[in-house]
């Protein structure tokens, strides 16, 4: 089943609309965190509600907003990253789109927790709708003075500030971001320190997604007993995953975590297109590696998707199927990793630059014989020798599809041309 | 001046929100791009005395971003996503319809200089895949049907 928890009012149009979000429950919890709660009980609910990151490293929120300092005097700040690039996904847009109040409170009881003072959503350049939607939302909520001076007569001064990116992938990792909201090149930053102690300005920063934020609202709302009676142990909480690819009907649907993946795909998503043969599946997002027709009951969560040997990421789900050569796929993906370097660290700006020279002579017939050995031997010089994930990122996809698929690749190479014809006609 | 009275005023509010005016770059330049269509040296120079920061620095931040064409384009730049989830559904025979309609290769501008071709990578779009951005407009779900009906609209604007 769906379980709408944060898509519970996506379907009226009316949500954007502060007055109808507030007759649904909006901007209560922000009241509650601000009038009864002191910022250390909504981090421990939160800790305790074991909300994880949906940005796609999964790590506990309120354990990361443990770790602002609290003797540092200086500024604080919350940054809500809504740079949405990882291939497959494309949550977020629908929660600023269609409830943009619920990501604005979510920010707002994030920023008491910590102390700030100043938050910032970081909007991906392209998604002018979104911004505007956002823009709007925030001036509503000025108005009816859940931001800005003395909100709600508690004393308490909240400004909130609507950034945009430029079309950079790597903006989506923190730092990066940092740096992008600074006016720099977003470029990632080597940590330690990481943001919590100096992030922004040189200040205590959190960052976390727009959909971990929109999760926060429903845990002061109604307690980390209750989230944690949905989804995992470990995994607690829902979570929207993105379905696209070759499925019969495409979307964003929010289950509890823990649901199999072939409910997603079968039961959500209609199956694969057409009838035809299921391939493989990206279950969190480009990066994260295949997972096989016969690995289909695994659980979405966590822990059950690093077990079946990939990672649930930004839960961008993207079925493939039988009339796909795998080597394209991957000449597709590190064309974009190649693109999306940063160009900071030689493994990841050398690396990938190679690989989609050899994967894309590969896929084009004038693969020779060695060309795989090379390739993994490169992946091995790129994988965990970056300061960002990006790096890891663009690695794991091939040798998820090199180990996978490798007679795909040999027969590129030995009869110089694809085992599947890859040929996709849209309609 | 580039850049009209209104975009200015636009950087200039935007600046005022930040407690550092170097972060007004990205919002700027987005504010000139949507404007002109593309940015160039002058209009780094522009920005650089509205916000009071080096051009140089401007034009640093200016060419790390891809979103922002450097050179001048068609009215509409028309950007296909060509990445994994629209690969799948036919992005490369949209890009191809797309060349026969407007008779250009992608990276080409019409002769009339009313549309430009270009791929470009995931723009979230995933689950409406095929797509497009049409200056900043999102276009999804595209079939050959929808792709006649909005050329033929922006011709007619044109």
């Amino acid at each position: 089943m769906e379980k709408k928890l944060l898509f519970k009012n996506i379907d009226d149009p009316d949500q954007v609309k502060i007055d109808t979000a507030v007759s649904k429950g909006a901007y209560k919890a922000w009241a509650k965190a601000l009038k009864e709660m002191k910022p250390e009980d909504v981090i421990a609910e939160v800790k305790d509600s074991g909300v994880r990151g949906r940005g796609g490293a999964g790590f506990p929120a309120g354990v990361k907003w443990s770790f602002i300092p609290k003797d540092n005097p200086r500024p604080k700040y919350l940054v809500c990253n809504a740079d949405e690039s990882e291939p497959g996904t494309c949550k977020d847009r629908v929660l600023m789109e269609q409830d943009p109040h619920l990501v604005v409170e979510g920010m707002c009881i994030a920023a008491y927790a910590i102390g700030s003072h100043l938050a910032f959503i970081y909007v991906r350049g392209e998604f002018v709708k979104p911004y505007r939607t956002m823009e709007k939302a925030i001036a509503e909520a000025y108005e009816k003075g859940y931001l800005g001076k003395n909100v709600m007569g508690t004393g308490y001064d909240l400004d909130m500030v609507v950034h945009t990116g430029g079309g950079a992938y790597i903006c989506g990792e923190e730092t990066a971001l940092l740096n992008s909201l600074e006016g720099e090149r977003g470029m990632s930053r080597i940590r330690p320190p990481f943001p919590a102690i100096e992030g922004l300005y040189a200040c205590p920063t959190i960052v976390n997604n727009v959909e971990t934020l929109a999760c926060v609202p429903h845990v002061i709302n109604n307690g980390a007993q209750w989230y944690k009676s949905m989804g995992t142990e470990k995994s607690p909480g829902t979570k929207i995953f993105s379905l696209s690819g070759h499925v019969e009907r495409p979307g964003n649907y929010e289950v509890e975590l823990g649901t199999p993946l072939s409910y997603l795909i079968n039961d959500l998503g209609g199956g694969v297109a057409g009838g035809r043969k299921l391939k493989a599946v990206i279950p969190g997002g480009s990066s994260t590696p295949f997972l096989l027709p016969d690995q289909l009951e695994t659980p979405l969560d966590y822990e059950s998707i690093a077990e079946a040997g990939s990672m649930l990421g930004s839960g961008g789900v993207i079925v493939i199927d039988d009339r796909t050569c795998m080597v394209w796929v991957i000449e597709r993906l590190i064309h974009f990793y190649k693109h999306e370097s940063c160009g900071k660290c030689t493994p990841c700006r050398e690396g990938t630059g190679w690989l989609e020279q050899l994967i894309s002579r590969i896929e084009h017939g004038e693969g020779k014989e060695g060309d795989i050995e090379k390739i993994e031997t490169i992946c091995d010089n790129i994988m965990g020798r970056t300061v960002c994930p990006l790096g890891d990122a663009a690695v794991m996809p091939i040798q998820s599809s090199i180990k996978l698929f490798r007679e795909e690749w040999e027969y590129h190479i030995k009869n110089h041309e694809c085992m599947v014809k890859t040929e996709f006609e849209f309609k | 001046m580039i850049l009209t009275d209104e975009s200015v005023k636009k950087i200039e509010e935007k600046m005022a929100r930040y407690p550092r005016r170097k972060s007004a770059i990205l919002p700027a330049l987005t504010v000139a791009y949507f404007q002109v269509g593309h940015l160039s040296k002058e209009i780094y120079e522009e920005i650089s005395h509205i916000i009071d920061i080096p051009a140089l620095e401007i034009a640093e931040a200016a060419t790390f971003y891809t979103m922002f064409p450097k050179e001048p384009v068609g009215k509409y730049l028309i950007q296909v996503c060509h990445n994994i989830s629209c690969a799948l559904l036919g992005a490369d025979s949209l890009i191809k319809y797309l060349e026969e309609k407007l008779e250009i290769r992608k990276g080409e501008t019409t002769s009339d200089g009313l549309f430009t071709l270009i791929s470009v990578e995931c723009l979230g779009s995933c689950a409406s895949a095929p797509m497009m951005q049409i200056n900043d407009k999102y276009y999804e779900n595209l079939t050959r049907e929808k792709v006649d009906r909005i050329l033929a609209e922006l011709r007619g604007q044109g």
